[in-house]
C-alpha cells in the first residue's frame, strides 16, 4: 500500500525514538560486552578475563552468596506479601487504605536506608542488637531484612493486582456448590493469582540480585556479585574485570526476565473485561487475625523508617540524645552537601520530564500506529529490555560507551543530560508497560475513524489519546520522579563533582563513617517523595476530576 | 446506473490462512449492500479492505472510476461506524462530529451549522454538548452515524452498526438508518452477521461463508431461491435432505419417492424446503404426503413451530414445520399427534451442497 503523510511521519517518530534507544541502551550495552572480551590496552583477548574471573574463588564465591540471599529474601518477601495482599483484597478488616499507605513507604527511600537503619536497630551501638542473640547484622542476615523491606511494596502492587482480578462469579458458583473456604482458596483464589505471584517472585529476585546498596552498607564482609562490580570499577579501577563480573550478574536477571515474560503473556489470557469485582463478605475472625498480621508488617515498616527518622535527629549516637538538626548540615560533610541534593531533585524532574514524553510516544507508537509492524516490534523489544540490565551494569555500560575519546556524545560525559538519559533508560520497561496497559484500554478504532475523517494523527493523540491517558501519565512521570530520588546503582558511576546526587551521597557519607548525616540524607529524599505522592493523590483528586468530567456517567 | 463500487478478484492471507478468496462484486451508486456471513467468514476483513485499514494481499478496489487499491484509508473516500461506535469519549457530541470538518479551515459558522443539520438528521439535537458516557447505545450510534456522514463521504461503510444494543433499539434503527441512507442517497456497505437485518435492510445481500462469496442478490431471491445448502440454511430456517434422482422430476428420500417442479441433473442431490411450506393435508390424494407424528411444539407467538418425526418409506426423519397458532390450537393438535403432511413439489428446492 502507498504510504500517506501519517506513514511518513510515523517513521519519522518511530526512527527517533528507535535512534535514541539505540544510544541510550543498545550501544553501551555492547560497549560492555566487547570490553569483557579485552584486555587493558583494549586487544581481543577472547575469554581471558573470564577465565581469570572463575580462577578467582574469592570472586566466584559471590555468585552463591548473591543467589543465596536473592532467594531466601524472594521467599521471605512473596510469602509475606501475599499474606498482606490478601488481607487487602479478600477481607473486611478496617484500616486498609493506611495499611497499604504504610506498605508503599520502601518505594520513597533509597534502598540502602533500610541497611542504615538496621544497622542502628541492631549493630554494635544498636537498640535491639541483644535480639540476635549474638549474630551479627553485617552479612547475609541484615541483608536479607533490608532487601525485604525494599521489596515488599514491589512484590505487594504485583500480588495485589492479580488477587483483585479473582472473578466475583467464580466465588458466587464456589459458594452454591458449597465448596469450603480452603478449597476455594486452592481452586479458585490461587490459580487466577498464580501467575501474579511467579511474576512478582521473579521481580523480587531480581531486585535483590541487582541491589548493590544494602550489601554495601550492611554486607560487611559477605561479598555479592554486585558489590564486586562497584569494588572492581571504583576500588581497583579494572573495568575489564567490573565488566566481566556485569555480563555474569545479567545472566540471572535475564532469565528472570525471560521467564517472567513468558508467564506474564499467560496472564492476560485468563483476563476478560467481563469478569465482575469480587466483595469479600465479613468474618470476624478471619478479619481479626489478617488485621493483627498487617499491623505487624506496618509496625516493620515504620520501625525501619522511624529509627532512620530518630537517628538523623539525634545529635551525637549514642552519647548524646538531644534532638537537632545537626546532621541536616550537609555542607559541613563530604559527600556534596545540600547541592547534592538540589541537583537529585533537578535530575528528578528532567527525568518525569523527557522520560514520560519518551516514554508515552514510544509505547504509543508501538500500539497505535498502523505502519512499519517491524519497526514497531523492534522499539517493542528494546522497551522491554531495560528490566532485564541491573543499573550498575548499565552505569558502567554507559562509562565504556560515552567516555570513548572517539564517541561525538563524549561532550555528555559528566553532566546532568547523561545522569538523566541513564535513569530513564534504566526506568523505562515499568514506565513503557504502564503506559502500554493505558492505550491498550483505548478502542484501536480511534485511530482508524480519525484516518477515515482525513485527519492526522497527531491530533487525535493530542486531542483525544492524551487527554484520555492523563491519569496514566502522570503515574508514569510520578514513577520517574521518585524512582530518580532513590536510584544509586544506575547513577554511581555517572556523577561527576559537579552532580552529585542525594542517592549517591547517603551511600558516600555511609562509606566516610558519617552514618547519621547518610540517614538524614536519605530521609530528605523520603520528606521529598512523601510529598509528591501527596501533591499527586490531591492533583488526580481535584484537578483531574474537573478536566474528566466525560467519565462520570450521570446524565444531567 | 452506474457501478460506484467495484471489487475484483480479492484474495487476502494471514500467514497461512486465507480470509478472502477471490471475492469479487460490484455496488451501484445510492445502494445499500449487506455482507452477510457468520464470524469468521471473512466480511469484516473484506469490509475492512474497502477501508484500506488491511491491505488486501491480491486483488483490485475501484471506487468512483478511481483504482484506490493501494491508497491509505486518509486517501479514500468513505465514512466508517464500527461496532464499537468507536466516540472520543472526551470530546462532546458536537466535537465528535466535528471533528473531520476542521482541517479543510472551514469556518466555525459552517461547522456549527453543519453540525446542527447532522443531529437534525439523526434526531439528536438536544444532546449536542453531551458526553458519549451520558448516552444510551442507540443515541452513540446515532452519534457516530453522524460523525462518518459529517465530512459526505462518497460511500458509507458500516461495521455490525446495531450488534451491541438490544433487540428493540436494533428494530426501531433498523429502520431509522435505512430511511436515512434512502434520504441521503449515501452508497452503503454494511457488514453483518444478522440475517433478519441483512433481510430488512439490504438492496442486495452478498452471502459470505469461508472467505468466499457464496450467493448474492435481492433479499427475497437469497430467501426463495438458495442455490447451495449453505444459502438456504443459513438464511431463514429450512429442512435439507439428502436426495437421489429416480427420473427428471421425481426423486427418493429415506427410500420414499416425491415429486419435484425443478429439473433434476445430478444423482445425489440435497433439497430443501422452508417450513412456512409445508401444510398438514386433509387429503390423501394429493402428491407428497407423508403420515409423521408431533414431537414437539415451539409457541412463538402468532406461529407455532412443529418438530415432526415423519415416517418415509425406509428411515424416519425430523422436520420443522411452521403453522398458524390457531390452526393447531383450533384442531387440538398436541404432541404424538398424527399428522399428514404435504411437501408439495413447487416447494421442493435443490441446492448445491
Amino acid at each position: 500500500m502507498k504510504k500517506s503523510r501519517d506513514d511518513y511521519l510515523t517513521i519519522f517518530f518511530i526512527s527517533i525514538i528507535g535512534i535514541y534507544i539505540f544510544i541510550a541502551l543498545a550501544f553501551p550495552m555492547y560497549a560492555i560486552l566487547s570490553k569483557s572480551v579485552e584486555n587493558k590496552d583494549g586487544i581481543f583477548i577472547g575469554f581471558e578475563n573470564y577465565q581469570s574471573y572463575f580462577s578467582n574463588p574469592a570472586l566466584v564465591y559471590s555468585i552463591y552468596n548473591s543467589l543465596f540471599v536473592s532467594i531466601i529474601t524472594m521467599v521471605i518477601t512473596i510469602t509475606l506479601a501475599f499474606i498482606f495482599a490478601y488481607a487487602l483484597t479478600k477481607s473486611r478488616m478496617a484500616g486498609k487504605g493506611i495499611f497499604r499507605s504504610i506498605a508503599m513507604i520502601p518505594i520513597l527511600v533509597p534502598s540502602l536506608l533500610s541497611g542504615i537503619s538496621l544497622i542502628y536497630l541492631f549493630g554494635k551501638q544498636g537498640i535491639f542488637r541483644e535480639l540476635l542473640m549474638g549474630y551479627e547484622i553485617y552479612g547475609p542476615i541484615g541483608i536479607i531484612i533490608a532487601e525485604v523491606f525494599y521489596t515488599f511494596p514491589h512484590a505487594l502492587l504485583i500480588i495485589i493486582t492479580a488477587l483483585s482480578i479473582g472473578d466475583a462469579r467464580l466465588y458466587e458458583a464456589a459458594k452454591v456448590l458449597r465448596s469450603k473456604p480452603i478449597r476455594t482458596f486452592f481452586t479458585v483464589t490461587l490459580p487466577s493469582a498464580k501467575y501474579g505471584v511467579i511474576s512478582a517472585a521473579f521481580v523480587v529476585f531480581t531486585l535483590v540480585i541487582t541491589d548493590f546498596g544494602i550489601p554495601k552498607v550492611i554486607g560487611g564482609q559477605f561479598n555479592v556479585l554486585a558489590v564486586d562490580v562497584y569494588k572492581q570499577v571504583i576500588g581497583q579501577q579494572n573495568f575489564e574485570m567490573g565488566a566481566v563480573v556485569s555480563v555474569v550478574l545479567i545472566f540471572p536477571a535475564l532469565l528472570a526476565f525471560v521467564v517472567d515474560r513468558i508467564v506474564q503473556r499467560k496472564q492476560v489470557a485468563i483476563l476478560t473485561s467481563r469478569s465482575v469485582v469480587h466483595e469479600p463478605n465479613k468474618n470476624k475472625n478471619f478479619d481479626t487475625i489478617m488485621f493483627i498480621y498487617c499491623s505487624f508488617i506496618s509496625v516493620f515498616i515504620l520501625t525501619i523508617i522511624g529509627m532512620c527518622l530518630y537517628a538523623s535527629l539525634v545529635t551525637f549516637w549514642p552519647y548524646n540524645l538531644t534532638l537537632s538538626l545537626t546532621n541536616y548540615q550537609f555542607d559541613l560533610m563530604d559527600g556534596g552537601g545540600w547541592d547534592s541534593y538540589y541537583n537529585s531533585i533537578r535530575m528528578a524532574c528532567y527525568t518525569a520530564f523527557f522520560g514520560t514524553i519518551v516514554v508515552f510516544a514510544g509505547a504509543y507508537f508501538v500500539e497505535k500506529s498502523r505502519s512499519v509492524k517491524t519497526g514497531r516490534t523492534i522499539l517493542h523489544l528494546l522497551s522491554m529490555m531495560p528490566m532485564a540490565i541491573p543499573g550498575l551494569v548499565l552505569g558502567l555500560a554507559y562509562i565504556f560507551f560515552f567516555n570513548h575519546p572517539d564517541n561525538p556524545l563524549n561532550f555528555l560525559y559528566g553532566t546532568m543530560a547523561i545522569l538523566v538519559i541513564c535513569t530513564i533508560t534504566h526506568f523505562y520497561t515499568v514506565s513503557h508497560l504502564t503506559a502500554l496497559t493505558s492505550l491498550k484500554q483505548i478502542d484501536n478504532e480511534f485511530e482508524h475513524v480519525s484516518s477515515s475523517l482525513k485527519q492526522p494523527f497527531y491530533k487525535t493523540f493530542f486531542k483525544v489519546t492524551v487527554p484520555i491517558s492523563l491519569p496514566a501519565i502522570f503515574e508514569i512521570g510520578i514513577y520517574f520522579f521518585v524512582n530518580a530520588m532513590t536510584t544509586v546503582s544506575a547513577v554511581v558511576f555517572l556523577y561527576s563533582s559537579k552532580t552529585n546526587l542525594a542517592s549517591v551521597a547517603v551511600l558516600n557519607m555511609d562509606d566516610a563513617g558519617d552514618i547519621a548525616p547518610a540517614a538524614a540524607m536519605g530521609m530528605m529524599i523520603f520528606y521529598t517523595n512523601a510529598a509528591v505522592r501527596i501533591v499527586y493523590v490531591l492533583i488526580t483528586k481535584k484537578i483531574l476530576v474537573r478536566f474528566q468530567k466525560w467519565r462520570t456517567k450521570t446524565t444531567s | 446506473m452506474e457501478q460506484y463500487l467495484s471489487v475484483k478478484n480479492i484474495n487476502k492471507f494471514f500467514g497461512d490462512f486465507q480470509a478472502l478468496k477471490n471475492v469479487s462484486f460490484n455496488v451501484k451508486e445510492g445502494e445499500f449492500v449487506c455482507i452477510l456471513g457468520p464470524s469468521g467468514c471473512g466480511k469484516t476483513t473484506l469490509l475492512r479492505v474497502i477501508a484500506g485499514l488491511e491491505s488486501q494481499s491480491e486483488g483490485l478496489i475501484n471506487q468512483n472510476n478511481k483504482d484506490i487499491s493501494l491508497l491509505p484509508p486518509d486517501q479514500r473516500d468513505f465514512g466508517i461506524v464500527f461496532q464499537s461506535y468507536a466516540l472520543f469519549p472526551n470530546l462532546s457530541v458536537k466535537n465528535n462530529i466535528a471533528f473531520g470538518l476542521k482541517t479543510r479551515k472551514q469556518n466555525k459558522e459552517v461547522i456549527d451549522k453543519r453540525v446542527d443539520e447532522l443531529l437534525k438528521l439523526v434526531g439528536l439535537s438536544d444532546h449536542i454538548d453531551k458526553f458519549s458516557s451520558q448516552l444510551s447505545g442507540g443515541e452513540q450510534q446515532r452519534v457516530a452515524l453522524a460523525r462518518a456522514l459529517a465530512p459526505s463521504p462518497g460511500l458509507l461503510l458500516l461495521d455490525e452498526p446495531l450488534s451491541a444494543l438490544d433487540a428493540k433499539v436494533r428494530q426501531h434503527l433498523r429502520l431509522e438508518i435505512k430511511n436515512l441512507q434512502r434520504k441521503l442517497g449515501v452508497t452503503t456497505i454494511m457488514v453483518t452477521h444478522d440475517q433478519e437485518e441483512a433481510l430488512t435492510m439490504a438492496d442486495r445481500i452478498i452471502l459470505m461463508n469461508n472467505g468466499v462469496i457464496e450467493q448474492e442478490g435481492s433479499p427475497q431471491d437469497l430467501y426463495s431461491k438458495p442455490k447451495t445448502a449453505f444459502s438456504a440454511n443459513f438464511i431463514g430456517t429450512t429442512n435439507l435432505f439428502k436426495a437421489k434422482k429416480i427420473s427428471q422430476n421425481s426423486l427418493e428420500i429415506n427410500g420414499s419417492t416425491l415429486e419435484c417442479n425443478e429439473n433434476i441433473e445430478d444423482d445425489l442431490l440435497t433439497v430443501t424446503i422452508r417450513p412456512e411450506d409445508i401444510k398438514i393435508s386433509q387429503n390423501d390424494n394429493e402428491k407428497n404426503i407423508f403420515k409423521g407424528t408431533i414431537k414437539e411444539l415451539e409457541f412463538l407467538g402468532s406461529n407455532i413451530r412443529g418438530h415432526i418425526e415423519v415416517n418415509f418409506e425406509s428411515e424416519k426423519a425430523n422436520v420443522i414445520c411452521n403453522f398458524a397458532s390457531e390452526y393447531i390450537l383450533n384442531n387440538n393438535i398436541q404432541n404424538n399427534s398424527a399428522v399428514s403432511i404435504s411437501l408439495q413439489p413447487r416447494a421442493l428446492k435443490i441446492v448445491k451442497t
